[in-house]
This record gives C-alpha cells, structure tokens and sequence, in this order.
C-alpha cells in the first residue's frame, strides 16, 4: 500500500516515530480521499452508477462520498457528451471548486468529443478545462474507470511541493 | 389497397384543403394545404368517428431544392379507434410559416418550439416560440440542409 | 387559510435548479418561481444534452444510425436498436426470421427490466433510499452480464441489424437467463418490502406530479407514465410488433397518475417483462436469424474474403450504404419510457433524408410545469424521478 512508499518507521526510536516528507505525507491523504463532483451528462452515467454500485465499489478507493456542492469536491468527473449549451456550466463548476483539484474525462465523448462531430458538441473538455486523467471507452467499463482513478492515484504521488497551485487560477470563460 | 376512413372523410369534408392522399406500407397520409391547418387538426380531433386525440409526433422534413421546400409532418394516433394518421403540410421558404396547433393539443407546445428552434418554421400564435435544443445566440437553423454539419457556434472555448 | 397565513407577504423568489444539479439526472434547468416553498411558476430549458442525432444520421448512411440509437435512451439501448430496425425493415417491407423475432422480444424486455430498475434506483436514491439503489444496480448488473454475453457491451450494445441480429443466442442463455431472474425477483421483493409499504417514501410519492387521464392524453404522455394515469395504452397490446401478440402478459394500469403510481406501474412491469422473456425463451424456435436478403446486409466476412463477387458487393454496401426504396414510413415501439417512434424519409439512396425519432420522455418533460404548478419545491424531485426523462433521448 501506498503507506509504505510515503512513511517509514525509525527503528532505534522503537517504531514508536514516523518520518516522513511532508509533501509525501499531504499526497498520500490526498489520494486516498477523493471527494467526487459528477458531473454526469449523458450514457456515461450508467456506467458510473455501476461504479458506484455494490459490485465495483469506488469506496474502495476512497472516493466513495459524491458531494454536489462543487467547493466540497475535489475531483471533477466529467461524465458524458459536453455541448456548447454545457460547456459555459462546465467551467463554471470547474472555477468554483477549491484548489487542490482534478479533472477526470470520463468516456470518450469528454475525452475528445467522440463520435458526435457536429455543430452541437464540443471536442473534448481539454479545450475548456485542464484534464488529468482521460478513460476512453464509450462507455468504459468500469474497470477501466477504476484503472483511470488508480492512474490518477499514482499522478497525485508524485506531485511537487513547487507545483502545488498557489491562489486562484481561475479558467476565463471567454475565448 | 384499402381506403382508408380517415382520409376518405378527411378529403370531403376539405375538398379544397386536401392535396393528395396515399397511403404506403400501411401509413395513411394525408398532404394539406397550410391554410387550414387548424380546422383540419381541429376536426381529426373533434369528429367522433376519428378520434384523434393523440399528438403523437411533430416534426419537418427539408426538401432543399425542392419547392415548397419544408414539409410540417404531425403523426396523430386515435387511442379508442386504434388508428394512426400523418398529416402533412407544406411550407414554402419564401413564407416559412404555419398555424400552431397548440390550441388543440397542449403536447404539440414543444414540439413546435423544436421545430422552430432546428428549421426556423414560424408557428403563427405559439405563446412562447423560443429556442428549446439550442440556445439564445444561435445563429442559424442546424437542421436545414443547407447548415454544414460542423459549423460550431460556441459560447465559450475555441472553434474546434 | 387562516388571517395570519393570508397577511403573511412573502416576496417571489427565484432559482435556478440545474443544469448541474443532484437529482436531474439528464441535465436540464429549472427556473423556478417561488412563493415560500410554493412553486408559482415553473420554466423548464432542455438541451443540455443537444448532440445533433438527426444531423449525424442524415450525414451517414442507413447502418451508421444504428450506433446513434444506442445512446437516445441510454437506459434501454436495445429497444431504441430493435425500434430503429424495425423501421427500416417497414421501409423495405420485410420481416425478420421468426426465431430473429424472439431474440429481439427477449432483448427488449430486457432492457426495459434494465430501463425500470435504473428508473427505480436512482428515484429512491434521490427521495433518500440507498439501499435501493445498490439492490437494483446489482439486479441490473446481473442482467448487463447476460446482455455483454450477447453482443459484448454493456450499455451501448449496437446488436440488430437490418433483416436480423449480429449473433445467435450463446451457449446455455436461458439457463443463465433464470438464474438471473432468480436472484431479480429476490431483489425485488427486498426492494417491494422496502419502498411499497414505506411512509416515508409514500409521502412524498403520493398525490405528486398528479395528472389525470385526460390531461395526460392532451400532453402526449404514454407509456408507464399514461398507464399510471389510468389508460392502458402500451404498443405491444395495441398494435402489437415482433411476436408481442403470442405472449401472454398483461398490462398494469394505475389509478390516480400520480408518482406512487409510476412507480406501482414500473414494478409490475418488471415482473411482466419476465415472463415475457421466459414465454420467448420457452418457446423460440430454431432456424435463421437473418434474412437472407443481400440488399438488407453486409456479406458474411467468409465470403468477402473468398469470393471476388461478395467483396465488390461488401465494398459496395459499405461505402453507399444500404438502399431502401424512397418513402416515408413511422413506426413505432413500447419504448422503456412509452412510444418510441421512428419516422423515416428515403429518396432511395444510401443516406436517409430525415430519422426522426418520437422521443417518448420529451412530452413528459413538456408538462414538468403543469404538474409542479402549486406544489411544494420538494417535490419536484420525485416527479422528474418518475417522469424519467433521458438527456439522450429528450435532447437527441
């Protein structure tokens, strides 16, 4: 478990310390404790409800507890086909949440719009919002989602001090 | 092919109105003229031996080149007489406009908004024609033949 | 009214609910008007989910729509599927192969027991059940097996085709198949004991989103929503499609319209829906299960690639697309959420004109603000839960 990668015991002080860097230490909590934002649009839903479900589980990953209040949550998965009509919404919800936060595109129309290439649909969220972790798959089983957030897991581990956000950095919502 | 009651009385209670009937794999159909659109819907509703009291589906079709270039297609279902029937109207470009049939059946209210909203047809006294699909801005009617498929308008985010 | 509750002033307030919010499952907005609690007024945007359907499937060819139907209702891809083959099979005026016919009867009741499951969980999940909502994704998980089975996808299948379907059933289906509704009913019955008789839930379920029969017709309601309402109009009974008229089930009908009744109707139908699939497994004959119609198919891969004539054929189908003679047909299916129509325009070549879809929660939707009109905030959430309206389908 990541326990070991991000602590160790000091023998001579009888196991009884823990040391470790705080950088490491902040990680390791981070990663275990996603607050999820779904931001569920389209089909993808069902596959993610089926994540969520008794058989997949999420809370074995410690992102079990969806919050629907964007300023609670800390990982934003972008479930489903974004338009034109959702984008402004998107990136609205994206500003409000507080620093540290991810972005997972979930399913291959956020990842890249899919096959809707029309005048409706928006090419993939990246063109709106940073995105950390992409799960293509239309929709992905839910395996695969399980393999993006352990993915994203590994991401956060080895995140930077000196990269950590520092202030608001808001994405413009205009063009 | 069978007649069919629907059209039979439909034509002679309109003898002016009623352009041409057919019926194909079993789909009576029914052109009209737009003029009297309301008392045509109005009496397919109203006359006891038809019964329409479904609004099924509205919807048009884009003839482009073709002129009177739109068709306003409406798919009506009598529940008592297990009947279906597709009434069609046609809409010339020059006068893109047609009656709302709203007053008759309150489900047609949508329908017509997204008729207006993705073929830019008038409904002459709709009480809220608006965008329904697409948003204020829109420039265009997407479902037009003549839009191209991936001009994007967005609100936010780069053209792409 | 007592004096105190008439002089009490209470300024209109409005809010916003959505497009991202909690309990809309398929993104839509509401822009409620309040009096204190009381919706004065009720304004629904939809579109969020706006993915131009008809402008992709008029831009590719007749096969190429079949992929788009999977994700109108995303709940019951194989209805919209079966729905959408029918129609075109009505265009060409041909029929599948009896056996073909039972496949899509089982896969259709299928997906509906997915549609109402769905339906049911993520309702009593937003009223404050959980517990429902894990039985009933696990009821529906079990039945995603058996469907993966089939045509290797769990949500968006893409499985019929024209004149038939990709596979035959696989080894041992209807073994598996009663295995799964074993524990089904048993789930079931859990979520039965838990919801039906349960105060809380019937509280704020009953006498909600009410909408008597007739209003429900002038709205264009069908489905379980119209059943609810007291009206027993269901397509596979009216004009029954595939072999519905050789099945024996019946169809359950509410009586006040209001939400306990949906979801009553739901239920219920989850049961009818099984036998329907047991009678068809019961009884599904042997023999093809594609026409043997060139026009309507893609040739076997075998033959493409021994036999020069097939391969021109292939390349031809495939890069035109089948033909369908020109005319114009609706046909219509019992979708999960009521009548699922197809109205189809062919000029006789590769690319349909027009493939409008009758999107059966669209009219529901529509009467979001008559039902809500003089009801409390709270209770819209139950009755755009039971309203089931799917942004695929509602927004295409």
């Amino acid at each position: 478990m990541g326990i070991t990668t991000a602590f160790s015991t000091e023998e001579p002080l009888g196991g009884s310390v823990v040391l470790t860097k705080l950088e490491a230490a902040i990680n390791w909590s981070r990663k275990y404790s996603f607050f999820l934002y779904p931001f569920a649009t389209a089909c993808c839903a069902m596959e993610f409800m089926a994540v969520g479900g008794p058989r997949y589980d999420l809370d074995r990953f410690g992102a079990a507890l969806p919050r629907f209040s964007p300023r609670q949550a800390d990982l934003l998965m972008v479930v489903g086909t974004i338009t034109h009509k959702q984008a402004p919404i998107l990136v609205k919800v994206y500003n409000q949440m507080t620093e540290p936060k991810w972005v997972m595109a979930f399913g291959v129309c956020a990842v890249s719009g899919g096959f809707y290439d029309n005048y409706a649909t928006v090419q993939g969220i990246d063109t709106l919002i940073p995105v950390d972790v992409y799960i293509p798959g239309c929709p992905p089983r839910p395996e695969m989602v399980l393999d993006g957030l352990m993915k994203l897991q590994e991401k956060v581990t080895k995140e930077k001090w000196s990269d950590w956000p520092r202030g608001p950095a808001p994405v413009k919502m205009k063009c | 092919m069978s007649t069919n009651v629907t059209l039979d009385k439909l034509s002679r209670q309109f003898p002016r109105s009623v352009v041409e009937t057919h019926t194909h794999r079993g789909d009576a159909t029914a052109i009209v003229r737009k003029d009297e659109i309301l008392a045509i819907c109005r009496f397919l509703r109203d006359d006891p031996e038809l019964a329409y009291d479904f609004m099924m589906d509205l919807t048009a079709v884009d003839y482009l080149g073709k002129e009177p270039r739109f068709e306003v297609v409406y798919h009506l279902y009598s529940l008592s007489k297990n009947q279906r029937v597709r009434i069609k109207a046609r809409v010339p470009e020059a006068d893109c406009t047609i009656d709302s049939i709203v007053s008759i059946w309150v489900a047609a209210d949508w329908f017509e908004r997204e008729v207006f909203d993705l073929y830019g047809i008038i409904f002459n006294g709709h009480p809220n024609l608006k965008r329904l699909l697409l948003y204020e801005g829109f420039e265009g009617h997407p479902l037009r033949k003549d839009y191209p498929l991936k001009k994007r308008q967005p609100l936010i985010g780069p053209l792409n | 009214m007592t004096d105190s509750a008439k002089n009490l002033h209470t300024e209109q307030m409005v809010i916003n609910m959505g497009p991202s919010h909690p309990v809309t499952h398929g993104t839509v907005k509401f822009t409620v008007t309040l009096d204190g609690e009381t919706i004065d007024d009720l304004k629904v945007d939809i579109g969020y989910l706006h993915r131009g359907f008809e402008k992709m499937c008029e831009n590719g060819t007749w096969e190429q729509v079949m992929p788009y139907t999977d994700r109108l209702n995303y709940v019951s891809p194989l209805i919209n599927n079966v729905g959408y083959a029918l129609a075109v099979e009505k265009l060409f005026g041909v029929q599948a192969p009896e056996r073909c016919q039972y496949i899509r009867v089982i896969i259709s009741e299928m997906a509906r027991i997915c549609d109402h499951f769905t339906n049911i969980a993520a309702g009593a999940m937003e009223v404050g059940a959980m517990t429902v909502f894990l039985y009933f994704v696990e009821a529906r998980d079990l039945l995603w097996d058996l469907l993966e089975e089939l045509c290797g996808a769990r949500v968006t299948a893409n499985y019929v085709r024209f004149g038939g379907v990709k596979n035959d059933l696989p080894e041992g289906f209807g073994a598996k198949t009663a295995q799964a509704f074993e524990t089904c009913r048993k789930l079931w019955v859990d979520v039965d004991k838990l919801l039906t008789k349960n105060r809380i839930f019937i509280d704020r379920m009953r006498d909600v989103g009410t909408m008597p029969a007739q209003e429900a017709i002038a709205h264009g309601f069908t489905g379980p929503c119209l059943r609810a309402s007291g009206v027993p109009y269901d397509v596979r009974k009216a004009q029954p499609y595939l072999v519905y008229d050789q099945m024996d089930f019946e169809v359950p009908v509410g009586e006040t319209g209001d939400n306990f009744d949906r979801y009553l109707v739901r239920m219920e139908e989850i049961n009818q829906s099984m036998r329907i699939v047991e009678q068809a497994l019961a009884r599904i004959p042997r023999g093809p299960i594609n026409l043997d119609m060139p026009a309507l198919r893609w040739q076997s891969k075998d033959d493409t690639y021994n036999r020069i004539e097939a391969l021109i054929f292939h390349f031809k189908t495939v890069t035109e697309g089948v033909k369908p003679p020109a005319g114009e047909i609706y046909s219509a299916v019992e979708g999960a959420n009521g009548e699922l129509g197809f109205y189809l325009v062919s000029d006789g070549s590769g690319k349909p004109v027009k493939c409008r879809v009758r999107p059966p929660c669209f009219p529901l939707t529509a009467a979001m603000p008559r039902m809500m009109r003089g009801r409390l905030i709270a209770d819209i959430v139950p009755t755009f839960d039971m309203i089931n309206m799917i942004g695929g389908e509602c927004d295409r």
